[in-house]
């Protein structure tokens, strides 16, 4: 097996043994992304350097005997919604084209700490808003498995980057499933946890009651380790809870026995591939003869998941969004104008593309007045309704399981043109933020040669749960063995 | 409820400080028209004792210490600044002389 084909706990063994250094490591991850980027396109833009430096870095600590971290060494790349200071950060939009933040995200700062070196900022739907990483603004990033089709979004780089193994780990973020969904159709391992769990400085904000970070990484056990180094409370921003962190790894014990499971039978009917149901219930069945106790559970209100969280994330959107103006920071109209109205105007015209300023449009309509109630407040008191259709499932289950995506990779330009269907991506994995709730998706099988995502869910920062029993699945199988052939 | 009129989406555009032209307008006017029929489904549920959630994870006021601390240096914010004079943003007049 090549080096980028391995796990990041498989290298960081070999070099916690002294076989291996982080200076080869990133190098043979650089000598990959030089091989397959032009086909793949994970990256807005590749920082090599900054990798090598961090890389000298983490071999000067190791040999010192004092590594910061069992991730010393391993090639990460990061979403380019995350603040990196010093290096542009654009969102994948023109409006953030020329950004350079004047500081770090508190999760790329953590990750710096720990000494990963950070290949690249990958590529994404603009402002994260898709589910396909076509809507960027630079570039339509292509699936590993297929390159005729998308890797998912809209953190789709940072899946397509670990699945090509240009970058052994990766961050994204997830606001209705722009994590797990890219890992499902790439064929990795994609964790959204608790809202709160993991900090938010310096994440440029799409839906910040929905946003979160996580990890997508190759196996489970890379996951927990990504997650020791992000999780935890941060002065920087009063929604990360300041809740004891446990160390994730603990919870890879290989057993699922005494714990229960409920499979939502909304989340497994209609709307959902055929295909990829069979290959999502052979999962579960696999999993209840392991000794997880499974049954169906009814949770009907999940059925509206979908129009609230178009109403709340746009509602929220419009609003966050505001602050791009031309005036402090970002892209600015050419027009010569005295009138400052006119500038806005202008600016965010061309600066935004077409889904965003749709969404702005939408969440500004919703929260308009004479409609705030019958659309925003409504869709706030059935997210209220779809929360406790979990907390009672919850009351009786550890876990509940579905698809992470109700299809394998779609074609690159097929739903294009239809917004809907494009929507519909995310049926499985809306719910879960507006919930809240920590979720993982992990590799289950292929369907025409594309991989299926099985989606764990579970209690609010119980997240050890779910690795505990997506790591005993995965000990199980060996979907997450398979690498695409480039 | 009835269709959104193309004034109304021109309201909204301002609101948004969006200055989209008119094909655009029709677009998005359509667009929202698709996306709100969507939303009537919502209808069918009664929420009159229902309460509102806007954050999912319950969360007290979070208090700290009012410690002052170094803001970033004013060279390295204005470097991103699309126009400015001196350690100013600079934008059109807002203010009568």
């Amino acid at each position: 097996m090549e080096l980028y084909e391995l796990t990041a706990h498989e290298i960081a063994d070999q070099i916690a043994a002294g076989q291996l250094s982080a200076q080869e490591t990133t190098k043979a991850c650089l000598e990959r992304i030089a091989e397959v980027e032009e086909a793949v396109n994970s990256f807005v833009m590749v920082t090599a350097d900054h990798a090598r430096t961090q890389a000298v870095q983490a071999d000067e600590r190791l040999t010192e005997g004092e590594a910061p971290s069992p991730l010393a060494g391993i090639p990460i790349a990061i979403k380019d919604v995350m603040c990196t200071r010093g290096l542009s950060t654009t969102c994948g939009s023109k409006m953030l084209e020329d950004f350079v933040p004047p500081y770090d995200a508190t999760v790329v700062q953590r990750c710096s700490q720990a000494l990963l070196p950070m290949m690249g900022k990958t590529n994404m739907d603009e402002f994260a808003m898709g589910s396909s990483t076509e809507n960027s603004a630079f570039k339509v990033t292509a699936n590993p498995w297929n390159l005729e089709c998308v890797p998912g979004g809209s953190s789709g780089g940072s899946a397509a980057a670990v699945a090509a193994g240009e970058a052994l780990v990766a961050l994204g973020s997830d606001t209705g499933g722009s994590i797990r969904q890219p890992a499902a159709l790439c064929g990795i391992v994609g964790l959204k946890p608790t809202y709160g769990r993991v900090s938010r400085y310096g994440l440029i904000a799409y839906a910040s009651s929905l946003d979160q970070i996580g990890p997508l990484t190759r196996d489970v056990t890379d996951c927990a380790l990504i997650m020791n180094v992000i999780a935890g409370p941060d002065p920087q921003d009063a929604t990360c809870a300041d809740i004891p962190v446990p160390d994730y790894t603990e919870y890879l014990t290989e057993s699922v026995k005494g714990l229960t499971a409920g499979v939502p039978t909304q989340l497994l009917g209609k709307g959902i591939d055929p295909q990829v149901r069979d290959r999502v219930q052979a999962a579960i069945d696999q999993l209840q003869n392991m000794g997880l106790e499974c049954e169906e559970v009814q949770m009907p209100h999940i059925d509206y998941s979908l129009p609230v969280y178009y109403i709340i994330a746009p509602a929220e959107c419009s609003s966050n969004l505001a602050r791009f103006d031309g005036v402090r920071y970002g892209y600015r109209t050419p027009t010569e104008t005295d009138d400052i109205n006119e500038l806005f105007a202008k600016t965010r015209a061309e600066g935004f593309g077409p889904e965003v300023r749709l969404r702005i449009m939408l969440g500004t309509y919703t929260l308009s007045a004479g409609y705030y109630d019958a659309y925003y407040l409504k869709a706030l008191k059935v997210r209220t309704l779809i929360k406790g259709d979990f907390d009672s499932a919850f009351e009786k289950y550890d876990v509940l399981l579905s698809p992470t995506s109700p299809t394998v990779a779609f074609r690159i330009g097929e739903r294009a043109d239809d917004p809907l269907a494009m929507k519909l991506a995310d049926i499985c994995t809306i719910p879960v933020n507006l919930a809240g709730i920590p979720a993982i998706s992990i590799p289950c099988g292929f369907v025409d040669g594309l991989p299926v995502g099985l989606q764990i869910m579970g209690r609010a920062f119980e997240e050890g749960k779910l690795l505990q029993v997506a790591h005993a699945y995965e000990q199980a199988t060996d979907w997450h063995r398979q690498r695409p052939s480039l | 409820m009835a269709d959104i009129s193309p004034e109304e989406v021109q309201h909204v555009a301002n609101l948004a400080h969006l200055a989209l032209p008119p094909e655009e307008l029709a677009r998005v006017g359509h667009e929202l028209n698709r996306i709100l029929v969507y939303f009537q489904e919502l209808q069918e549920l009664d929420t009159e004792q229902v309460g509102s959630t806007s954050h999912a994870i319950a969360m007290e006021n979070v208090y700290r210490e009012d410690i002052s601390r170094e803001s970033l240096p004013v060279e390295e914010v204005l470097a991103n600044a699309p126009d400015r004079a001196d350690v100013f943003f600079r934008v059109p007049r807002i203010i009568e002389e």
